[in-house]
């Protein structure tokens, strides 16, 4: 893929997200309707879509995953590490929104007996320990098909942690989307929709940067080694 | 500002903070791979004049 194309890639994800995040915080300041849970209720527009980023995010890292170790595919591993570092950056905006949201709502910054919550924290962790992996072997095949099964083996927990509250008897955390749809107005669902779009749309644009950032650094090491 | 306006410009300051933090680093990290061009530029040069 040549550099012009992936340079144009990482400038449309840039003006995507340049438009989408804005639009997504007039939508939910100047059209979202303030519920009756009141003013506090605004955060689930940023902490519900950051939160599905995140699975979107430790997905697409598995994916790349998979593709390295299935395909052989040269760069996959790179995508696959950039993914899961987005996913934890993204994991922790998830815990602490939700944490001050939980402090106002309930008067508790985190609860153990939570299942959703532990749930993904366990998620947050196990991304986490990715980079000690990583960073504990030296670069090469081996370093690259160990992360991609580990990326492999963290994907199970997604669904786990996106089913766990149905399986909790008593929760605290609401369901905003049940078997029967969204639980919310019309206007709070497009609200969602556009946020959700926006950090969709941010996390595009923050990995094709990080990923360019990385190649160049690649190219440039092998430039150095043989001018060295 | 009440205690429950501050609560949601926190929680929208720390979205945004990670994403500034984030793009902060990447500038630094840019920063760092423009003076290394300029070092490899400087030793390609003293290579084909040496």
């Amino acid at each position: 893929m040549s550099t012009s194309f992936r340079n144009n890639r990482v400038a449309l994800a840039a003006l995507l997200a340049a438009v989408l995040v804005p639009a997504a915080i007039a939508v939910v300041f100047f059209y979202a309707p303030v519920d009756e849970d009141g003013l506090n209720q605004k955060i689930f527009y940023f902490h519900v879509p950051i939160a599905l980023t995140a699975y979107a995010c430790f997905g697409w890292g598995a994916w790349k995953g998979l593709v390295h170790l299935w395909k052989g595919k040269p760069g996959a591993d790179l995508e696959s590490y950039v993914a899961i570092h987005l996913g934890v950056i993204f994991g922790a905006m998830t815990l602490i929104t939700g944490s001050l949201w939980a402090k106002f709502r309930w008067g508790h910054w985190w609860l153990w007996s939570e299942r959703q919550l532990v749930l993904f924290l366990v998620l947050f962790l196990f991304y986490s320990a990715y980079f000690m992996l990583r960073y504990s072997v030296e670069a090469g095949p081996q370093r690259a098909n160990l992360c991609a099964v580990y990326s492999l083996f963290g994907v199970v927990l997604i669904p786990i942690s996106f089913l766990a509250i149905r399986l909790a008897n008593q929760y605290i955390h609401p369901i905003a989307f049940n078997r029967h749809g969204p639980q919310m107005a019309g206007s709070q669902f497009l609200t969602f929709c556009v946020c959700l779009a926006a950090m969709l749309a941010l996390f595009a644009a923050l990995y094709q940067f990080e990923l360019a950032g990385k190649r160049l650094d690649a190219r440039l090491r092998e430039l150095r080694e043989l001018l060295a | 500002m009440s205690t429950e306006e501050k609560y949601v410009a926190g929680a929208y300051l720390v979205v945004f903070g990670f994403v500034l933090v984030y793009f902060l680093i990447m500038a630094l990290k840019l920063a760092r791979l423009e003076r290394e061009v300029g070092e490899l530029t400087e030793l390609a040069r003293k290579r084909v004049d040496g």
